[in-house]
C-alpha cells in the first residue's frame, strides 16, 4: 500500500489554476523529489499534503482520507520542514525542536520525560546539542535549516514534506542537510516527498522524480529517466549536458548559449 | 532477573520554565507594594498594627475600617486589575505576533469609554436607583466593541488573518471614539466626570468592587495561563502552528475571549489604564526571555505589583487630591521602560 496517493489533486489560487488533476503514488519509505520549472506547483502539493493549501480530488495517507483526518492526527503522520521555516527571535533551539513534541500533548498538556528524551535524541542525532541553549537568530542557514529538520523529527510523523531543503545554503551545507535526511529516512524508514529546484541534487537523492510543469506532472521516474538532455530542453527550454559517472548519479550542467559570439 | 536502571535526569539546557527564583522576586514584588499600599495613607497605620489585624487580633476600631474597609480592598483591586491588564497585554501580544499589540488593541477601551460615557451623560445616577450602572455599561461597551472588531475582522478575506482583526479593531475603535467624542461634547456638564473615567482611578467602596470583578479576572488569567504553551507554538505563525497539529484561529479565538472578558471587567471598575499592558510584558521578556510559559505567569504578579505602586504614588503626591492613574502608569512606566530598554537586549522584543 502507498503511504500516500493522491487521486485527481487539483489547487485553484484564485483564478490559477496551480495544481491541475495530479495522480501521484509514493511508497512507504521511498524518496520521491517534485522537480519542475517556477511556478509548476511543487510547493502548493506539498502544502495540500500538509493541509495547508486548499484542494480537490483527494489525497489518501495510509488508510485514510488526508480531509477526515483531525489538525493533531495529521501532524503524528506528516511532519513538514517549509521553504523558509519562520524562526522566531529569542526562541532557544531546544525550544523550537520541542514545539514538534505538540501533536502529541494533549491540547493544555505539558512535555514529560519521554518528550525531553526524544528532543535530546534529536539534539544529539543532528549535532545540535552544543546549540540547544541559543537563540535561533545567533544560527548560521546550515544551522537554522537543522533546527527546522530538528522540529519536523519531533513530531516522529513517518511522512517527511522537505521544501526546498538547500535553498539558501553553501554547496557544504546543502550535502550536509540531504545526507542528513537520507540518513534518518533509512534509520527510521521514513517517507520522504521533497520539493526541490537544483536538479542534480535531487536526482542524487531520490528514488524518483516527479517532473511538474505548469502544475501538471508530465514524467514520473528513476532519475535517470527523467534528467535527460532532451527532457529538460522539452520542458525547461533550457540547454544542458547530462554527464554521467560512476553510478553515482547525473550531473545537470548549464550549456553556455554562444550565439552573440 | 531484569534491572532497570534510573537514567539520570535529562537536563536539556535552553528550555524556558519559570525558575523558582524569578517566581519568589515576583511574589515577593507583589507583597511588598501590597504591604506599601496598605502602610501609605493620610491616617498612620504601623506595620505593627496591619500583621496584627492580619493575624486577627484585635486592633483601634478606627484603624479597622481604614485597613479592612479602604486600604486593603484598593489594594486588592489594583493587584487584579493590574495582573489582569499586564497579562491580557502579553495575550494580544501573542496571539497577534506584535510587540505593540495592548488589550486595547481590538477596541476595548474605545468601548468602554462610550459605554462609560452613555451612562454617565444619560444614564440614572447612582443614587438614584441603587446601582452604579457605570461599570456595567463601560463592560458591555468593551466587549461589544471587540466582539463588533472579531466579527467584521473574520468576513474580511484575502488579507492575513491578524492583520483582517487588528483593521477592523481600529475601525471599530475609531468609530467607538467619534461617538464618545460627540456625546462628551454635546454633554458639558458633566465632562470632567467623563474625563476622569477616561483617565482612570482605583475607586472600591469596600469590596463590592472586589468582588464584581473578582470572578471575570480569574477566569480569564486562568484561561490565559492554562493557553501559555500554545502561545508559544503561535509564535512560528499560522501555517507551521497547522502543520503541527494546531487551529492556530482557534486558539486566537478562545484567548482574545478571554482576555477580552478581564479587560472589560478590569475598564469598568478602573478605567482605561493606559501602559500596564505593554510595559510590563515587555520589561518581563526583556529581563526573562519571551517564552510565554514565563511571561506570563510573571506578567500577573509584575503587573500586580506595578498598578498597586502606581496607585499608592496616584493618591499620595499630591494628597489630599488623588492624581488619576492613567497619568501615573505612564509617566513612572515610560521612563522605566526606556531605561530597561537601554540596558537589555532590544532584540529579545
Amino acid at each position: 500500500m502507498s503511504a500516500i496517493a493522491l487521486r485527481e489533486v487539483s489547487i485553484r489560487y484564485g483564478l490559477v489554476d496551480a495544481v491541475k488533476h495530479v495522480d501521484l503514488d509514493v511508497a512507504a519509505g521511498e524518496w520521491l523529489t517534485l522537480v519542475g520549472p517556477n511556478g509548476a506547483g511543487k510547493s502548493s502539493i506539498l502544502r495540500a499534503i500538509a493541509r495547508l493549501a486548499r484542494f480537490t480530488g483527494q489525497i489518501t495517507i495510509g488508510a485514510d482520507q488526508a480531509g477526515a483526518l483531525r489538525g493533531v492526527e495529521l501532524a503524528r503522520r506528516v511532519a513538514m520542514v517549509p521553504q523558509a521555516p519562520h524562526m522566531p527571535a529569542g526562541m532557544t533551539v531546544s525550544h523550537y525542536v520541542m514545539l514538534g513534541r505538540g501533536p502529541h500533548l494533549g491540547y493544555l498538556g505539558r512535555e514529560g520525560r519521554g518528550d525531553m528524551a526524544i528532543v535530546a535524541g534529536i539534539l544529539d542525532r543532528l549535532s545540535l546539542h552544543g546549540f540547544a541553549g541559543r537563540t535561533l537568530d545567533q544560527l548560521s542557514g546550515g544551522e537554522r535549516q537543522r533546527a527546522a529538520i530538528g522540529r519536523a523529527l519531533a513530531q516522529e510523523a513517518p511522512i517527511l514534506l522537505v521544501d526546498e531543503p538547500t535553498s539558501s545554503l553553501d554547496v557544504a551545507r546543502q550535502q550536509e542537510v540531504l545526507e542528513l535526511i537520507d540518513e534518518i529516512r533509512h534509520a527510521r524508514g521514513l517517507t520522504v516527498i521533497a520539493a526541490m529546484h537544483d536538479l542534480t541534487l535531487a536526482g542524487q537523492y531520490a528514488d524518483r522524480l516527479a517532473l511538474l510543469v505548469e502544475g501538471e506532472v508530465v514524467m514520473v521516474g528513476p532519475p535517470r529517466d527523467v534528467l535527460t538532455e532532451a527532457t529538460i530542453a522539452a520542458q525547461y527550454g533550457a540547454q544542458v549536458r547530462i554527464i554521467e559517472h560512476d553510478g553515482d548519479g547525473r550531473a545537470v550542467v548549464p550549456v553556455r548559449r554562444r550565439s552573440r559570439a | 532477573m531484569t534491572v532497570r536502571v534510573a537514567s539520570a535526569p535529562l537536563r536539556i539546557p535552553g528550555l524556558p520554565r519559570l525558575g523558582w527564583l524569578s517566581a519568589v522576586v515576583g511574589v515577593v514584588a507583589l507583597l511588598a507594594a501590597a504591604l506599601l499600599g496598605v502602610l501609605v495613607g493620610p491616617a498612620h497605620i504601623s506595620p505593627g498594627t496591619v500583621l496584627q489585624a492580619l493575624i486577627g487580633g484585635s486592633i483601634d476600631p478606627g484603624q479597622a475600617t481604614i485597613l479592612w474597609q479602604l486600604r486593603l480592598p484598593r489594594v486588592v483591586l489594583g493587584a487584579l486589575v493590574g495582573g489582569m491588564l499586564a497579562t491580557a497585554g502579553a495575550a494580544y501580544q501573542g496571539v497577534f505576533r506584535n510587540p505593540l499589540a495592548d488589550p486595547y488593541l481590538l477596541g476595548a477601551a474605545a468601548g468602554a469609554n462610550l459605554g462609560a460615557t452613555l451612562a454617565i451623560a444619560y444614564g440614572p445616577g447612582a443614587s438614584a436607583i441603587g446601582v452604579n450602572v457605570v461599570p456595567i455599561a463601560a463592560f458591555a461597551g468593551a466587549a461589544s466593541a471587540v466582539g463588533a472588531a472579531y466579527v467584521l475582522g473574520r468576513t474580511v478575506t484575502g488579507v492575513r488573518n491578524t492583520t483582517a482583526l487588528i483593521l477592523a479593531g481600529i475601525a471599530v475603535a475609531t468609530f467607538f471614539n467619534a461617538v464618545q467624542t460627540f456625546v462628551q461634547q454635546s454633554q458639558t456638564e458633566t465632562i470632567r466626570q467623563v474625563y476622569s473615567w477616561i483617565l482612570g482611578r482605583l475607586v472600591t467602596a469596600g469590596w463590592d468592587g472586589v468582588f464584581l470583578v473578582l470572578p471575570y479576572i480569574a477566569i480569564s488569567i486562568a484561561v490565559i495561563v492554562l493557553h501559555r504553551r500554545l502561545l508559544d507554538v503561535l509564535s512560528v505563525g499560522d501555517d507551521e502552528a497547522t502543520s503541527l497539529g494546531i487551529s492556530a484561529r482557534r486558539i486566537r479565538l478562545v484567548v482574545v475571549i478571554a482576555a477580552t472578558l478581564g479587560t472589560a471587567a478590569a475598564v469598568a471598575i478602573a478605567g482605561t489604564i493606559a501602559f500596564v499592558g505593554i510595559i510590563i510584558p515587555h520589561t518581563v521578556r526583556l529581563l526573562t526571555g519571551r517564552s510565554y510559559r514565563v511571561v506570563i505567569p510573571l506578567s500577573v504578579l509584575f503587573g500586580g505589583a506595578f498598578l498597586v505602586l502606581a496607585d499608592t504614588a496616584a493618591r499620595t503626591v499630591v494628597a489630599p487630591a488623588e492624581l488619576s492613574i492613567g497619568v501615573l502608569t505612564a509617566f513612572i512606566g515610560a521612563p522605566f521602560f526606556i531605561v530597561v530598554m537601554r540596558s537589555t537586549r532590544a532584540a529579545e522584543l
